[in-house]
């Protein structure tokens, strides 16, 4: 059995993201930009998780499922990157030590794999998260 | 429109040479007329001053560096805010007031129009949004050319006609007013980390001085014949001993006649003199060099100048004399903020606090005020405060006190720390000239319209022209008691009318009036040559196009006035 | 027939190209091709034309379903809604033009709201910084002619803003820079080997965090004093080497981005970030930019603070203005539950925001006014679906380095529908004479 990991998580933006958010954040190319995990692929290794496996994450702040995939741009063990939108802000830390400003990078996460849990559409991921009822 | 007679005033004008006499004042649709109507709205100014609508000839109130200034200081919104009141939208800021403040200010103190000092070309957008957004001043901005990379390759050839051409599109692009010139080849310099101190320092790689700068843009300003002369800020600014590089500057100007069909005299305008008269070696031996500028000044019928006066404030300095502004943050070790422009110029903003104990800043206080008392001819020295840079426009009653009571100014040398030093170090203490009112409508009204070209439209009362009265609670029939009752005066108008409507009542805001931007449209020669030069330049060095350079449309300036010059001949 | 419009400003990030190409019909109502954008550019200018918009106003009724309503109606909502707040949020702003911001703020003067913009989760900190300790800058055109020395700072261009390196900052030939990129030499320092560090002569991957320390050493490193064998991960002689690389310049350079803003020590990585370039200033001529986002979040900085004084994070509840971040910036004011309505406009908290500033969002009254469907707008109770500025309307923007530049309008909007500064206008009106302003 696969042991969870931990790691320390960013996020930011990539050009995928940048294009996904223009063509529709109700889309589903917007989670296939921004719902995903990028782990260095010694991480993965630890985390006993082969590549585009969902993946839980949870920090103090939340937890999200998304799909776990090899860095594109790494290496970087020990670091992984949510692209930016509310699939990392589900889980970042929301401090802003009075500066008015999150904590978006640096946020300790625990990783586990949840090969049966759904990624979830971006709006969807909110409304569910905020507990919005939906017609 | 409405009519309106002001009766029992006792009236400055120097257009018509009126020194205090009763004298009714009638407006009607926006200009001052002989007479009007029976329906006409009588104004009582019995025991009242009445003059025309001031002019502010050199300040900093709209544009980039002014803004750089109030996004990085939150401090100078400390104690001045002003809340939402009536038709007056909320403002803030000390020295650097937001834009609706801005304009509330200068109309609650009388002023009509005011001109931003420095607007960098390829920020002249920025500058009108700001300029629109403050409310019932007319305003116009100079753009700077002194650095600009055309004008630097187009002197050293001493191309005048091609220079004279770049400047005509270049005011018609960015709607601007006037050529001002800021330390001449220095900001250039600066893109480098260097400066030229002296107006013959060669500028890197376009080896070209200061002084062919300077003598190429009034030769193109004639050529041209523009409302305005050529502003300039010298070199050296700031630095004791920098008396000399402003003679050599001033020298430029010998011989040169003015060519213009608006009545202005002079070729050269030399701004916030004050800055540019110190002598001494160092801050120790610093001292006063007004009485050796201003006598060159007074012989020298084609120069005009204003003070630049210090008002012993917290203040806010910014200028395009970008290694002006890193050698005071040297000096003082306040936040320096600072923005070079492609192919045009820079800017500078450091904070800085006159400080009444500190002898620097009390001999500056005494120069400025010197200047003023030194000129023979009001009519051709104007009042400023550089704003911010000497101290804020809001302060302009204050240095009126000072200039027309030698009581006042008598105080506030007690008051210095240094006072012995003020003494010894300017001539400020043996001056027991004080400035009349009719000297002030000069040097604030009559002088600066005729030097911007604007004597038949503003700064005085004669029919025909703009309908821009002030009308101030000092009856001068009877003796100043206390210096301060200057001061309070004015501070608030008792009314103010602007282009014939009445915006200021009892000091307040009473209406948004009709605001204005001027600028320069000259007609000049087609020149296939620069259109080509300026086609190039966009293409190879902007970074934007020239298709997105000009500031066209309702958004920037929704009410121009342009002043149409015609340089075809 | 197609016609082609030239120098059209892409309305995306804040490198604000204005060099873009669009062919559209005959009769201006479709738009139909894009040359020069980058392919986010490109995407953007496309995506106003599909036909799944959404173009009228909706509320979400009680069921949870959306209802279409008017603008009219909209604005009945949107400036009552307005007016019956005690602390109401007018968050975004950095997607529309200068003239609709303008507008919202004399709503908010009116309203006695907090404003704020997206600064607020971008480079908030990095104001915060230049008010403590100033900002040596220059214009993009300034790197291009001039610099020999390009250091990127916690950003990653290649992604965010694609076409900066070839426009402004890596490949130009400019007046003193004749062999563009051969011209330059470039550092990046980032955690990861990101596509711009790949690119990079030096690329210092510092240890996520550890900023400060590195910027901290580099100033070390300049004066030729101790330093330890390894700071933030990057061993002390490859410090030197940076700091001998900057130093030699004639014209550097400093770009930073969220890397440094949105880590842990925050406006102080930004500080010592401006201190480390004032340090370069007694050695050569150094520059430092912040890589702004949105492509007007600039323009909204400027018109808060020629309006207001302050450039985000304004409270104006009592009347006039306050600035105090961490105390009247949106995720504090979100997460101490202090909005009682929010309103917002040219941006998307709902997907930036942390989740816990989102749940706040979707208690209370709240607005949506963007031309997309997004997470903001999916738990707003009004959509008020606008024109897309920069593309379906014109209107003043400011790139990163705060030059203005106008945006144009290339096609028209599907019929019907209203801009930004349509709606805020009519917002306004109603707001006033339910307020019974002047």
């Amino acid at each position: 059995m696969a042991q969870p990991i931990t790691v320390n998580l960013i996020s930011g933006r990539t050009i995928q993201q940048g294009v996904a958010i223009e063509s529709g954040k109700e889309k589903p190319s917007y989670r296939t930009a921004c719902g995903i995990i990028e782990m260095d692929p010694s991480d993965l290794k630890r985390l006993g998780a082969w590549k585009n496996t969902n993946v839980k994450v949870t920090s103090d702040y939340g937890s999200v499922v998304v799909k776990a995939v090899e860095a594109t741009q790494g290496p970087h063990p020990g670091v992984a990157f949510i692209p930016m939108g509310p699939w990392a802000n589900s889980v970042v830390s929301d401090n802003t030590y009075s500066t008015g400003m999150p904590t978006f990078k640096g946020t300790p996460v625990k990783i586990e794999i949840a090969i049966n849990e759904p990624v979830l559409l971006g709006v969807e991921l909110v409304q569910r998260q905020c507990g919005v009822k939906v017609g | 429109m409405a009519e309106f007679i002001i009766k029992n005033g006792h009236v400055f004008d120097p257009v018509q040479g009126i020194k205090g006499d009763k004298k009714d004042i009638c407006i009607k649709d926006g200009k001052i007329v002989d007479k009007v109507s029976g329906s006409a709205k009588v104004i009582d100014a019995k025991d009242k001053t009445v003059m025309a609508g001031a002019v502010e000839i050199h300040a900093h109130v709209a544009g980039p560096k002014v803004n750089l200034g109030r996004i990085y200081r939150p401090e100078d919104k400390l104690f001045s805010c002003t809340p939402t009141k009536g038709i007056e939208r909320m403002g803030g800021g000390a020295s650097i007031p937001t834009t609706f403040k801005t304009g509330y200010e200068y109309a609650k103190m009388g002023f009509a129009v005011a001109m931003e000092a420095a607007m960098p070309p390829l920020f002249s957008r920025h500058v009108h949004e700001e300029i629109r957004d403050t409310p019932i001043i007319d305003e116009g901005a100079f753009p700077v050319f002194g650095n600009n990379w055309f004008v630097l390759e187009y002197l050293k050839n001493q191309e005048i006609e091609n220079t004279a051409a770049y400047c005509a599109w270049l005011l018609k692009v960015t709607k601007g007013y006037a050529i001002k010139v800021v330390n001449p080849g220095g900001t250039e310099a600066w893109g480098w980390g260097l400066n030229c101190l002296t107006v013959n320092d060669p500028v890197p790689y376009f080896d070209i001085t200061p002084a062919e700068i300077i003598k190429g843009l009034i030769e193109a300003n004639e050529y041209l014949g523009l409302p305005h002369s050529m502003h300039i800020h010298p070199n050296n600014l700031g630095n004791p001993g920098c008396y000399e590089t402003t003679l050599d500057t001033l020298k430029i100007a010998a011989g040169i006649k003015p060519k213009n069909k608006f009545g202005r005299e002079q070729v050269m305008h030399l701004t916030h003199t004050q800055f540019h008269s110190y002598g001494g070696t160092n801050w120790g031996d610093f001292e006063s060099k007004a009485k050796e500028v201003t006598d060159f000044v007074n012989k020298n019928k084609n120069i005009t100048i204003d003070t630049g006066n210090v008002t012993l404030d917290e203040t806010t300095t910014m200028t395009a004399d970008g290694p002006f502004e890193h050698h005071l943050t040297g000096l003082n070790h306040l936040k320096w903020a600072n923005c070079d422009v492609e192919l045009e110029t820079a800017a500078g903003v450091v904070p800085y606090i006159y400080s009444p104990s500190i002898s620097v800043c009390a001999i500056q206080w005494a120069i400025g005020l010197e200047i003023a008392l030194m000129m023979k001819d009001p009519m051709r020295c104007y009042v400023t405060t550089d704003h911010p840079n000497a101290g804020p426009f809001t302060r302009y009653p204050r240095v009126y006190k000072w200039l027309m009571s030698e009581k006042a100014r008598k105080a506030q040398i007690e008051a210095f720390k240094h006072k012995d030093k003020v003494l010894s170090q300017t001539a400020i203490g043996t001056l027991d000239r004080e400035i009349s009112l009719y000297e002030l409508a000069q040097m604030t009204r009559a002088g600066p319209a005729k030097s911007l070209g604007l004597a038949a439209m503003c700064g005085g009362l004669k029919p025909g022209m703009d309908a821009d009265v002030a009308i101030y609670n000092i009856n001068p029939d009877k003796p100043i008691a206390n210096p301060d009752d200057i001061e309070k005066a004015f501070s608030r108008c008792a009314a103010f009318f602007k282009s014939g409507v009445q915006v200021v009542s009892n000091g307040e805001i009473v209406n948004n009036g009709n605001k204005r931007t001027l600028w320069v449209n000259v007609k000049a020669k087609e020149n296939p040559q620069v259109m080509r030069d300026i086609n190039e330049k966009f293409v190879k060095y902007y970074s934007m196009t020239q298709a997105n350079y000009e500031a066209l449309g309702h958004h920037f300036v929704p009410n121009p006035y342009a002043i149409e010059v015609d340089a075809t001949n | 027939m197609t016609k082609t419009i030239t120098d059209v400003i892409c309305p995306f990030c804040g490198t604000l190209c204005d060099d873009i190409e669009v062919t559209v019909s005959d009769d201006g109502k479709k738009l139909l091709e894009v040359a020069n954008a980058c392919v986010i550019g490109t995407e953007k200018f496309l995506h106003s034309q599909s036909t799944d918009r959404v173009t009228k106003p909706r509320i979400r009724q009680e069921d949870g379903s959306w209802k279409t309503i008017s603008y009219e109606e909209a604005a009945d909502y949107t400036a009552k809604a307005l007016a019956k707040a005690k602390k109401p949020l007018m968050y975004g702003w950095s997607s529309t033009n200068c003239e609709a911001q303008s507008v919202g703020n004399e709503i908010a003067e009116i309203a006695k709201a907090c404003c704020d913009n997206t600064a607020a989760v971008c480079h908030g900190t990095t104001l915060i910084a230049v008010q403590d300790i100033g900002l040596p800058t220059c214009t993009l055109g300034e790197i291009k002619n001039r610099a020999d020395r390009i250091i990127f700072w916690g950003c990653n261009p290649a992604h965010a803003h694609p076409r900066h390196m070839s426009r402004y900052s890596i490949f130009p030939r400019g007046f003193f820079t004749g062999k563009g990129q051969m011209s330059r030499k470039m550092i990046v320092v980032d955690p990861r080997c990101t596509d711009t560090a790949r690119m990079a002569d030096v690329h210092l991957q510092v240890e996520q965090g550890r900023d400060y320390e590195l910027l901290n050493a580099l100033r070390v490193a300049f004066k030729g004093e101790w330093l330890p064998d390894v700071v933030a991960g990057i061993p002390a002689e490859k410090i030197r080497e940076a700091a001998d690389l900057m130093k030699s310049g004639r014209f550097g350079i400093i770009f930073f981005g969220m890397g440094v803003t949105q880590s842990l020590s925050k406006n102080h990585n930004i500080d010592i970030a401006i201190a480390v370039t004032k340090d370069l200033n007694e050695y050569t001529k150094f520059s430092i930019m912040p890589m702004r986002g949105h492509y007007n979040v600039t323009g909204s900085g400027e018109v808060f603070a020629w309006q207001f004084g302050f450039p985000y994070s304004v409270d104006l509840t009592r009347g006039f203005a306050r600035y105090n971040p961490g105390d009247s910036s949106s995720i504090d004011l979100l997460k101490r539950g202090e909005v009682d309505m929010m309103f917002t406009i040219g941006s998307d908290p709902g997907a930036h925001f942390p989740i816990s500033a989102v749940r706040a969002i979707a208690k209370v009254d709240s607005v949506c006014i963007d031309p997309h469907i997004t997470p903001t707008s999916g738990v707003s109770k009004l959509h008020v679906p606008v024109a897309f500025n920069g593309v379906e309307c014109g209107g003043n923007c400011y790139r990163m380095d705060n030059v203005p530049i106008d945006c144009r309008k290339v096609v028209e909007p599907p019929e019907g529908m209203m801009t930004d500064l349509d709606f805020l206008t009519m917002v306004c009106t109603r707001l006033k004479k339910l307020k019974g302003a002047a």
